[in-house]
């Protein structure tokens, strides 16, 4: 049986691709091959959803060296959703590439963009999937190199710098990972996750444990841009090509919040974490400051793709308050945002890609008025950004409804109303989109302009529509997430 | 350093044995310290220094930069195709067990075609990371 093979063909077939990619050489058979393989991909992710929702957790042992000795891939509740989510953007970013990638990067390096993509692809379900703490910082470093050099492929010549500062700071993240999954390997003589869970289960207060538990949070939070950690982010977005962008934004920083959310709950153990420890209390407060001031920055950018950048940072911080509640309320508040927040930013980013089809550049000097020129691409971005302020109607409503729920069961409503100031500094950037898309004559210039093609917009829209969806009927998403976080919540506590 | 007569002599005659060297290392990586990681550094090792003394253009003519890319992927399809083969042969991913009726024996051969991949692919990247630099530094002496 095929089936029963999905959680290493999930990983292993967008990384057989990379290589053969490279063996074509033509830019258009590695697109072909590249998003027939998105695609497959995606029929795996949901397969496998499918399988877990009806017969609990997968546990595939690689080489047929049974777990704990050799490497397993556990695919459980937790893990399936986020494969749909990462599979789900690759797919359908990768149609949209095509259209963008002729118009942003010159010839020779096409089938070395799909390569790449491939890679950067088969990395982040490889963290997504595996079950062995190492494996997970090989897929880490797979899907972090291949971004390097996916951002560095930016026509604008800072693309490098920036991708040269997100290569250091990854790599001190991924350093970071490294030295705190050499401590618990240290403590447990374990690195498979589920055996090191259950060996640190009484060691918790232990200096070396704590130190592994320090290293580890700050070398994935790193990753995942959590405030004050985030500077490498904005530029990373700003400069890298759009297609790329759109991927990372939408995936690269979730895939490493699961890392998080997978350490703290199913190795570490909430009651670990968050009683004996005031880790609760620190991603509260880094949240809350990533949501005011990273949201204030957006708003004094003149580069629209480094404001949603920003935006990016407050975001994430929506998605770590809800993990800094520690309660299933807060957990799918978070979860559900993580599923949310990537169609979201996914949409907008590639709708800003049509922009730079047509502009080259997307600040706010050079689209003044390009509502007029360009109307589908500035009415969905507009639906994003009220996506992104949390109006009625879309999905970024259900994850702040759910998140000021979990503030108000936690007693404590100041955060409730924290949620909802931060969301006016929302309304302050996208109107600023607003205003100067809408209310401002098109110059010149701009008038000759045309709609972007209908290859870039179709894919941009289908997310546009399945934030509205997701808004309106949110069963699927808020019950995945759900179940999402009552498996980590059996975690050893 | 085309001209000098010694160098030119001796590199000759020291290539062959820097490749013989290197599969050494590859195939005796089973019982002693090497592998191919090690190999394939020593062999791309052979045709930089091939470079060295007869000159960048010579070393491109032997190893030409198409076919360096094409070992880049070709290793690790290699490698990642080993396990594919133990998928098709009824096992797991990377199940070097069913390669061969006795499992010990499988685990051999699983282990050999992986080590080839590695080769291959270290070799290339190898090559790749010398000629960038070192058509990098032909640039500048031109520009100078």
């Amino acid at each position: 049986m095929i089936s029963q093979h999905f959680p290493i063909l999930q990983v292993v077939l967008p990384l057989i691709a990379a290589p053969v990619i490279i063996l074509l050489r033509n830019g258009r058979a590695a697109w072909l091959l590249a998003t027939t393989v998105s695609w497959v991909s995606l029929i795996i992710a949901l397969a496998l959803l499918e399988q877990v929702s009806a017969g609990g957790v997968i546990s595939y042992a690689i080489g047929s060296w049974p777990p704990p000795w050799g490497i397993e891939y556990r695919i459980d509740q937790v893990n399936a959703f986020l494969l749909v989510l990462v599979s789900l953007i690759a797919a359908v970013v990768s149609v949209y590439s095509r259209a963008s990638v002729d118009a942003e990067l010159p010839r020779e390096q096409h089938y070395l963009f799909y390569a790449m993509f491939a890679l950067c692809l088969a990395g982040l379900l490889g963290i997504a999937a595996t079950g062995d703490a190492f494996n997970l910082f090989v897929f880490l470093e797979i899907s972090s190199l291949s971004s390097y050099v996916l951002i560095a492929l930016g026509r604008d010549r800072r693309a490098l710098m920036a991708a040269y500062q997100y290569l250091v700071m990854g790599t001190i993240g991924a350093t970071f990972y490294i030295i705190g999954v050499g401590l618990l390997y240290l403590m447990t003589g374990t690195l498979n996750m589920a055996d090191m869970a259950h060996r640190l289960s009484g060691v918790a207060e232990v200096k070396p444990v704590l130190a592994a538990l320090a290293f580890i949070t700050v070398g994935i939070c790193l990753k995942l841009a959590l405030f004050p950690l985030h500077l490498w982010l904005p530029n990373a977005y700003a400069y890298a090509p759009s297609a790329v962008t759109a991927f990372l934004a939408a995936t690269a920083t979730k895939v490493s919040v699961y890392v998080l959310l997978r350490f703290y709950f199913s190795v570490f153990g909430a009651s670990a974490i968050f009683l004996a420890l005031p880790m609760g209390q620190i991603l509260l407060v880094l949240s809350l400051a990533a949501m005011f001031i990273a949201s204030t920055v957006a708003i004094f950018q003149s580069d629209i793709k480094r404001m949603f950048a920003y935006s990016s940072v407050a975001q994430i911080g929506y998605i770590t308050l809800g993990i800094s509640f520690d309660s299933a309320t807060g957990l799918t508040a978070g979860i559900v945002h993580l599923f949310n927040h990537a169609l979201t930013k996914g949409a907008l980013f590639m709708l800003l890609g049509c922009f730079a089809l047509r502009l080259g550049r997307v600040s706010f000097s050079d689209i003044g008025g390009i509502a007029r020129v360009m109307p589908v691409t500035a009415f969905g971005i507009v639906l994003g950004g009220l996506s992104l302020i949390g109006v009625p109607g879309t999905v970024g409503f259900v994850s702040k409804w759910y998140l000021v729920l979990a503030a108000l069961e936690s007693g404590q409503w100041w955060i409730a109303l924290a949620i909802v100031l931060s969301s006016l500094l929302a309304v302050v950037y996208v109107w600023r989109f607003v205003e100067v898309a809408y209310f401002h004559q098109p110059d010149a210039k701009l008038a000759k302009l045309k709609e972007a093609r209908l290859e870039m917009l179709v894919p941009a829209w289908l997310m546009i529509a399945a934030c509205i969806y997701f808004g309106l009927d949110a069963e699927l998403t808020v019950s995945g997430a759900a179940q999402a976080a009552a498996t980590l919540l059996q975690g050893v506590r | 350093m085309k001209d000098y007569l010694v160098l030119r002599v001796i590199a000759k005659m020291m290539i062959a044995f820097m490749l013989l060297f290197a599969f050494y290392v590859q195939f005796h990586g089973d019982f002693g310290p090497g592998g191919g990681f090690q190999a394939g550094v020593i062999a791309a090792a052979a045709i930089v220094f091939y470079a060295i003394i007869y000159g960048l253009p010579a070393a491109r003519a032997v190893v030409p930069d198409r076919l360096v890319e094409t070992m880049i992927a070709l290793g690790v399809l290699l490698y990642a195709g080993v396990g594919v083969a133990g998928l098709l042969l009824g096992g797991n991913y990377l199940d070097y067990f069913v390669l061969h009726a006795n499992p010990v024996e499988g685990q051999h051969r699983g282990i050999f075609w992986v080590e080839a991949g590695v080769l291959i692919t270290v070799a290339g990247v190898m090559l790749k990371i010398f000629y960038m630099f070192a058509a990098k530094a032909d640039n500048t002496e031109d520009g100078a």
